[in-house]
């Protein structure tokens, strides 16, 4: 199984990638060119708070014994006990913990508070993820969502994308609007990042999905002919949704809006991506045209929710990440099959509504699970640190305001300003002092 | 002299220029501009959200002629810009006091 360790280490950096700086870019190119660097940040800062926090009791609270909702955090605190033949899968499941909280930053681009999200980040991840983290991918017989439940989950469809997707819209309520928000223009500022970005997570993604196969033989042997069967069909299912998935969304938007456009194939490659994470294993090539193409079509017409509904969620983390984790999840109970990872028939192939019952109870333990507990987490920080920074802030520009920078400075030749910063060891050989002194 | 300032379609600048350096003309001030006119701007759609993007992107050329030039220059900017369709821009004459070429002081006729 020498190759199967040496895989992991690509994949895990493939996911780490996919926060710093995949989604950071995607994201950026959708925020207004005032606020790209602070969306930025909130992926960047994200990541080092949570990769921390995840060692010191992520890891344990995931995989360190039995539980319904979670382990015990100190059983492997700071990886006491654990061997470093085994760090890389501390690792793996540490990039799923920084993303799934970086994904939340894009329903409130450009207003919430720095230190905020600063405070959010931890104590989300520590509440939330870790305990839903356990829930789904640590399947002992006592974890709610795999173990009680049953619904299949390979690579997390709730745990990180129904969860982050629904973290994002209580966030994105509690935060409130963006000022002007259904009455001034708000494009994205550049998409040709935001193309590249998509383009960087489907990558990464090859280490989310391939990277998430659990081995149920009992020798080498046979584990290494699931590992041959398994990683190629995971990495064909999530090629073919995303594939799907982009077509499904032009479509759509064709259809209703009169031209496909750039970002709605940004946005078809996420949608199908999210789509195909639960399902990587269960489906065939088949079942996963099928789900990347309902995802792409239903997220297409989902983003248009919140302009109907009056909520912000700025970047569509809802449209995208909420929805199209629960297009996955549910649709396993449709498409599942026995020879997939699951080991059961969907409804589809004669399995009957066994499986789908188990998948829709998984989501909705998730939706609600992440719901009341991010709801309690923001109204904790609106009456303590204050969720939103002011309106003149916000209409300057939250980059200077939280961060003292400007992402773009096209015009050089006009920005007279001096590097006081500097002192006088950059002023003095100036052109303009020299010319001055002369004259 | 006359300021010859032209606000037109960004296509259709390298026509202008072109036909402006044929006739003669040596120099301009080019910059990129938005604005707009009657045509009000036109639409975009992001994820399904529909915004009137009010601003147009324009060229706007900016000639210092002598006063006998004025008309013909003019009148090359108006046949070579036009498209006939809504958003062509316009043009317009305005009177110039006095020109100084920086380099070397000469004055008026001299510095154009």
């Amino acid at each position: 199984m020498d190759g199967y360790y040496a895989f992991m280490l690509v994949a895990t950096a493939l996911v780490l990638m996919m926060t710093v700086p995949a989604l950071a870019l995607f994201y950026g190119g959708m925020s207004r060119s005032k606020s790209v660097l602070n969306m930025m940040m909130m992926s960047f800062s994200a990541a080092a708070i949570v990769g921390i926090l995840y060692v010191a009791v992520g890891w344990s609270m995931g995989f360190g014994g039995d539980g319904t909702f979670f382990a015990n955090p100190f059983e492997l605190f700071w990886l006491d006990g654990v061997t470093t033949d085994s760090y890389i899968f501390v690792m793996f499941q540490m990039t799923f913990a920084i993303i799934t909280v970086a994904l939340i930053s894009g329903a409130v681009e450009g207003r919430m508070k720095f230190a905020a999200w600063l405070a959010f980040v931890p104590v989300w991840a520590l509440v939330v993820y870790f305990p839903l983290a356990h829930m789904v991918f640590s399947c002992t017989d006592d974890s709610l969502i795999c173990g009680r439940i049953g619904a299949q989950d390979y690579a997390g469809g709730t745990a990180v994308h129904i969860n982050a997707g629904v973290a994002g819209l209580v966030l994105a309520i509690m935060v409130g609007k963006r000022l002007g928000f259904g009455k001034e223009p708000m494009r994205p500022h550049n998409l040709t990042l935001t193309m590249l970005g998509a383009g960087m997570l489907w990558l990464g993604w090859y280490g989310f999905n391939v990277g998430s196969i659990v081995f149920g033989g009992t020798t080498d042997e046979e584990n290494l002919a699931q590992f041959y069967a398994e990683t190629g069909r995971t990495f064909a299912n999530t090629t073919l949704a995303t594939f799907a998935a982009i077509l499904a969304w032009l479509l759509v938007e064709r259809l209703l809006h009169g031209k496909a456009t750039s970002l709605g194939a940004a946005s078809g490659i996420v949608a199908g991506l999210v789509a195909i994470t639960p399902a990587a294993g269960a489906v065939d090539i088949e079942g996963a045209v099928a789900i990347g193409a309902i995802s792409g079509a239903i997220c297409a017409w989902a983003v248009g929710l919140k302009f109907k509904l009056g909520y912000d969620d700025s970047l569509d983390v809802v449209g995208v990440h909420l929805v199209g984790g629960i297009v996955g999840t549910v649709l396993i109970g449709l498409f599942s099959t026995a020879d997939g990872a699951g080991g059961v028939d969907g409804l589809f192939y004669g399995g009957g509504f066994g499986s789908l019952g188990d998948q829709t109870l998984g989501a909705l333990v998730a939706i609600v699970y992440s719901g009341v507990l991010t709801a309690v987490i923001a109204l904790a920080i609106k009456f303590t640190i204050g969720l939103r920074i002011d309106d003149e802030a916000e209409v300057e520009g939250i980059d200077g305001a939280a961060h003292g920078e400007s992402a773009y400075d096209l015009h050089t030749s006009l920005s007279s300003g001096k590097g006081s910063a500097f002192g006088s060891s950059l002023a003095a050989p100036s052109p303009s002092k020299s010319e001055g002194a002369s004259a | 002299m006359k300021l010859v300032t032209a606000v037109i379609k960004p296509h259709k600048w390298e026509d202008v220029r072109e036909a402006l350096e044929t006739f003669g003309v040596t120099g301009m001030t080019v910059s990129e501009v938005s604005g707009y006119g009657r045509q009000k701007g036109h639409t975009e759609v992001y994820r399904g959200a529909e915004y009137d993007i009010a601003l147009v992107p324009k060229i706007r050329i900016e000639i210092v002629v002598e006063d006998d030039d004025a008309e013909d220059v003019l009148g090359i900017i108006v046949k070579t810009a036009q498209t006939g369709r809504i958003g062509d821009g316009k043009v317009w004459l305005s009177p110039v006091e006095s020109v100084v070429r920086v380099r070397t002081g000469d004055r008026d006729a001299a510095a154009i």
